[in-house]
């Protein structure tokens, strides 16, 4: 696999023109500018869909009782502050709606796609800078026109993030008319962000690697982010046009999914989940990457079996197809199929299983600095270890038939989706904040973030687990209408009270990122000491990222190596033989060294 | 406050197969769980950064790859086809005993809406009535419930009886089980079906065979005045 | 570089308030916050007293009363133990030869008189039933829908000229509704409680009347006249008469509805349209 491309060098950027406000901050086509604009949209979105669980957390654990600033909300909504039934529907499908789509997609891939991907290849910048600048303003339009619709006669959608039909094909079954509708309408819009974003990410990686910057030397966050990309290229369209299919039966009187017009509402499952799974991958795989690049980091390690990681994430992303049945198994679809896909969903727990014994394979005999990326990289292992564990449990189809709709399934998503893909963020924003604004997050309050966010986040999501075992449904306003399901009430109260703390700690994170970006050290180049590409140039890059084009002589992960000085040996540092002693710098043009080199 | 992981009581014939199945995984993912965990710390803690202290230079181990590659494989495989028996039991439609007394059971916003047939014993005739929101079944008896929808997808939940079974619109799905005692359990429904979804909830009875007789002679005596 | 996080915070909002603008209200089904709209700014009655004449009447049953199915509210015990006797549908109530909840209305005549906005009705839910089952409003009049049940019902409405509404009601609370198209009848029903059925009669002005168990009615202080009024009968569909009224004059009308009516076409959803014609018959 030899695929070096060896492009122009690039002349300095000093004589690169002053673009004005709006061409640097607002309408930007750098990728680092352009991740920046992806990170504070998102986080907005991530407080926006904790809001909304903070009202669902209310109601469960304090049915019909008025909420605090409950009076704010119009009479539709919370009469007296009490939350209405249909009102929490609309909160729980908004929840979900607003933190997969708004927070955690922008998050992972537009901010971490954006940022890395060209620094950690050897790359000026996307293949498409334009393109990449559309992929942004899409989802900032889109998340307005969701914001929007709760604001609208009939509230905001009210059928779940999922959305099944009938329920969701028309106002009649949910007294929601323009607000499903408004709802599609962003999702529509929202997809051809995750679209366009893929294309340049494959481009990017595919086309413009450095020299020397062969497949297996790129890092698993840049491998992760492109893998990603491939599953929003052939995933998002499916939800697409499902989406346009629904609406075609909200607003023209189709009947895809309508059983009045011989439709078929399985159908909208099969539709969905087909999307669906691939898109738990998607939230998932490049936490995973970050994850990767930061214990390895920090342990001053090699990764433990490289190339499995990247095979693992491979089988992960490939494996992914073929296993939507099972969100499926009670649905009502031929139960026969419901073998086939708890085969190939018990399959795909391998591969997670082996990256989880590979990142405890790089910690084992590390040299480990207890800093604050590591912390919540480590918190990303132990809490996926647990989400995936209890994934376990539905994929037996005999157990999910108790499973299935009830809190355990809530407990395992946000396992994976909070314990995993936020964790995960965490660790990447905490590592590479010093890349993107040259300060570091102070450490001090970094470490009170992390340690009161694990404890309060267990302490709110572990016992849903419990909650799931005793029968409690999901999406149900007051379990206490069931007499079976009266004795949990006090598990309620408790989850809801640590998720009110969960969510006040998230200030600390939010105070300690504004703050730091004008009193946080200065960073310098390389603070963590790493090897990768990104930590070669100044924190932030400037505009073109290279000075010049980097040349890279060996893999990522070549921590504490025996013939390194120091503990570390980044990935364009030319070999000791060819300049008599370790340099640190990027190399001048004379001391490029012969194609033999190059590796293959 | 519950903070148990063992299932609650059973009374059905596949309760106690799906509650011990639960149980095995629950053993297996237990250990595991506990394994990695404390692996997890034991390094963190062990392998700790201390003055002086370097890596080791550790690229991988094929062998262990290969190890765990394999284990995890066999297990969850192992764990499927394990489970193949009682799937097919209860959700095969040829295996359904041929002796289940029937009741259809339509779904809607927001309420369970069972018919029972008539002195004639067949279903599908006038003389068939309606109970809302209310099953009665005998007990030791296998019960096909033919699950049908009138508007939006429900879920016909019987917690103790560890059923569960989607009613999907211009489906007609067969849901079959047998209770193992007498008692007043729930129904509820399981998949959101509008605002109402949060209380659509029935209750299921399990007579003596005797008592589930003569409350069927009763309400087929009432049977014209029903709905 | 910082001002991109302030521009960042005001982009959002004003998108958000922009599309808020465009994207209003639809009509109907409208509802209002505060209590009871009342007559707020709505012109003053224009029906001169002093030259004020009446209609009043009976609904008349001739025949046997079809028998009523017995509703079965035994699972919500507590709207089951608020009846004596076993409830029973309200659907034909008939008592002495006279029928009850018949809607009577003024359905031309009235011309391009303008009424002011009374203040709201009221439709409660008492033992899973509501009450009135038929009841009549003005266009843009509150309808103060009331749950003493303490316990979950849903009021749907479903008419055909402007968007319905579906809204909860968990506890004991009240919440305010209101219609802006003039139609005849809308159907409400809960869905919680599948029995429960009631209609409400919106016109653009106050000249309508519900027949008791006594099977009267009366529509009073009318402006002297030709008119025509209809009775509407869930099950029996709707008779029409041409009736005038004269100054300090009541017109005596009775309608008479019978079992063999049972196939008549209800109609529901019917926009209301004032203008006089003649006669019944010569009606679009």
């Amino acid at each position: 696999m030899s695929t070096t491309t060896v492009a122009e060098p690039h002349a300095g950027h000093e004589e690169h023109h002053d673009l004005g406000f709006v061409r640097t901050y607002l309408f930007s086509t750098d990728h680092k500018m352009i991740a920046r604009q992806f990170l504070f949209v998102s986080l907005f979105f991530l407080l926006v869909g904790g809001i909304l669980a903070g009202m669902v957390r209310w109601q469960l654990g304090f049915p019909g009782q008025p909420m605090p600033f409950g009076n704010l909300l119009p009479d539709t909504m919370a009469p007296g502050g009490i939350i209405l039934p249909e009102f929490y529907n609309s909160l729980v499908t908004m929840h979900a709606t607003f933190m997969v789509f708004f927070a955690l997609m922008p998050m992972l891939a537009g901010v971490f796609g954006n940022l890395l991907i060209p620094l950690q290849i050897g790359a000026d910048d996307m293949a498409f800078p334009k393109l990449n600048m559309l992929s942004f303003w899409i989802t900032p339009v889109a998340g307005a026109i969701m914001l929007a619709s709760f604001f609208v006669e009939g509230g905001a959608a009210g059928a779940g993030w999922t959305s099944y039909a009938p329920l969701s094909t028309s106002g009649e079954w949910t007294g929601v008319y323009m607000g499903q509708i408004l709802w599609l309408v962003s999702l529509i819009i929202v997809g051809f962000s995750s679209i366009t974003g893929a294309v340049n990410y494959v481009s990017t990686v595919i086309n413009m690697r450095a020299p020397g910057m062969t497949w297996f030397r790129i890092p698993l966050a840049t491998w992760s982010l492109f893998i990603t990309a491939w599953l929003l290229l052939l995933a998002v369209p499916i939800l697409t046009g499902g989406l346009i299919l629904l609406l075609f039966d909200q607003t023209i009187g189709t009947a895809f999914f309508r059983t009045a017009g011989s439709g078929e509402p399985l159908l909208w499952q099969h539709i969905f989940w087909f999307f669906g799974h691939p898109e738990v991958y998607i939230l998932i795989l490049p936490a995973m990457g970050m994850v990767s690049e930061v214990i390895a980091c920090r342990s001053r390690k090699p990764i433990f079996g490289y190339h499995a990681m990247v095979l693992a994430l491979a089988a992960i992303a490939f494996l992914g197809w073929i296993v939507w049945g099972h969100h499926m198994f009670q649905s009502g679809m031929n139960p026969m199929l419901g073998m086939t896909f708890m085969a190939t969903t018990m399959v795909i727990a391998v591969p997670s299983a082996i990256k989880t014994f590979n990142w405890l394979g790089t910690l084992w005999k590390g040299d480990i600095h207890f800093d604050t990326p590591l912390l919540h990289g480590v918190s990303f292992v132990s809490l996926f270890i647990i989400g995936g564990l209890s994934g376990i449990f539905m994929a037996v189809a005999p157990v999910d038939i108790y499973f299935h709709d009830t809190y355990f399934i809530v407990a395992h998503l946000h396992y994976v989706l909070v314990g995993g893909s936020l964790f995960g963020l965490f660790c990447g924003i905490t590592f590479w904040y010093p890349k993107m604004f040259g300060r570091m997050m102070h450490e001090g309050l970094g470490k009170i973030h992390w340690v009161l966010s694990f404890i309060f986040y267990n302490l709110t999501f572990f016992p849903m687990h419990n909650l799931g075992v005793q029968g409690m449904m999901r999406r149900i306003y007051d379990p206490n209408q069931y007499e079976f399901l009266q004795a949990l009430q006090p598990m309620n109260t408790f989850i809801s009270i640590n998720m009110f703390i969960f969510a006040s700690v998230q200030a600390i994170f939010v105070f300690n990122f504004l703050w730091s970006l004008k009193k946080g050290k200065e960073a310098g180049n390389n603070p963590w000491k790493s090897n990768t590409l990104e930590w070669t140039v100044p924190s932030p890059p400037p505009h073109g990222n290279f000075p010049q084009m980097p040349i890279v002589y060996r893999g990522p992960y070549e921590y504490s190596h025996p013939d390194a000085e120091e503990d570390y040996w980044p990935q364009d540092m030319p070999p000791v033989s060819d300049t008599g002693g370790q340099s640190v710098g990027a190399p001048t043009p004379e001391t490029v060294p012969p194609e033999s080199v190059l590796g293959d | 406050m519950n903070f148990s992981w063992l299932m609650p009581e059973t009374v059905s014939t596949f309760g106690p197969a799906i509650d011990s199945l639960y149980y095995v995984i629950l053993w297996i993912t237990g250990i595991v769980f506990f394994a990695t965990e404390i692996t997890l710390v034991y390094f963190l803690v062990k392998y700790r950064h201390k003055e002086g202290r370097k890596a080791e230079y550790i690229v991988g181990n094929h062998k262990a790859e290969v190890i765990w590659t394999i284990t995890p494989f066999v297990i969850v495989v192992g764990l499927a086809l394990y489970s193949k028996g009682l799937w097919d039991e209860i959700r095969d439609p040829s295996l359904i005993p041929a002796d289940a007394y029937t009741i259809d059971v339509i779904a809607k916003q927001f309420e369970w809406n069972a018919t029972y047939p008539g002195p004639d014993g067949q279903l599908g005739t006038g003389d068939d009535f309606v109970a809302r929101n209310a099953l009665h079944i005998p007990v030791d008896q296998p019960i096909r419930v033919n699950l049908q929808a009138e508007d939006v997808i429900h879920s016909f939940f019987l917690p103790e009886f560890r059923v569960k079974q989607d009613a999907v619109p211009g489906m007609n799905t067969p849901v079959w089980f047998e209770a193992t005692r007498t008692g007043e359990f729930t129904l509820a429904c399981a998949e959101l079906c509008g605002l109402g979804h949060y209380r659509m909830k029935g209750s299921i009875t399990v007579h003596s065979q005797a008592e589930f007789d003569a409350w069927l002679a009763g309400q087929q005596a009432n049977g014209e005045d029903d709905q | 570089m910082n001002n991109a996080i302030e521009l960042r915070r005001v982009f959002a909002p004003a998108l958000v308030a922009l599309l808020v603008m465009g994207c209003g209200g639809g009509d109907g089904g409208g509802s209002s916050a505060d209590g009871a709209a009342g007559g707020g700014a709505a012109a003053e009655n224009p029906v001169d007293a002093a030259t004020a004449g009446n209609i009043a009447g009976s609904i008349v049953f001739e025949g046997d009363a079809p028998a009523m199915d017995a509703i079965d509210m035994g699972a919500e015990q507590v709207c089951a133990d608020k009846h004596s006797s076993t409830p029973m549908s309200e659907e034909v109530s008939v008592s002495d030869g006279m029928l009850a909840n018949v809607f009577v209305y003024v359905k031309q005549g009235l011309e391009s008189l303008t009424f002011p906005t009374p203040a709201a009705a009221l439709l409660d839910q008492d033992g899973c039933t509501y009450r009135p089952h038929v009841l009549g409003v003005m266009v843009d009049q509150d309808v103060t829908i009331r749950n003493s049940d303490g316990l979950l019902h849903n009021i749907k409405a479903s008419p055909t000229e402007q968007r319905g509404f579906n809204t909860s009601q968990p506890t004991n609370m009240e919440s305010n509704r209101s219609f802006g198209t003039a139609e005849v009848m809308v159907p409400v029903r809960c869905d919680v409680h599948g029995w429960m059925t009631a209609y409400i009669g919106v016109l653009p002005h106050p000249y309508h009347s519900v027949s008791g168990s006594d099977g009267s009615f009366d529509l009073s202080t009318l402006p002297p006249g030709d008119y025509v009024i209809e009775a509407w009968h869930e099950r029996y569909g709707a008779q029409t008469q041409n009736v005038t009224v004269t100054t300090g004059e009541t017109a005596e009308v009775t309608f008479t509805f019978s079992a063999s009516m049972a196939g008549a076409v209800v109609p529901l959803g019917e926009p209301v349209d004032l203008h006089y014609h003649s006669v019944v018959g010569d009606r679009d």
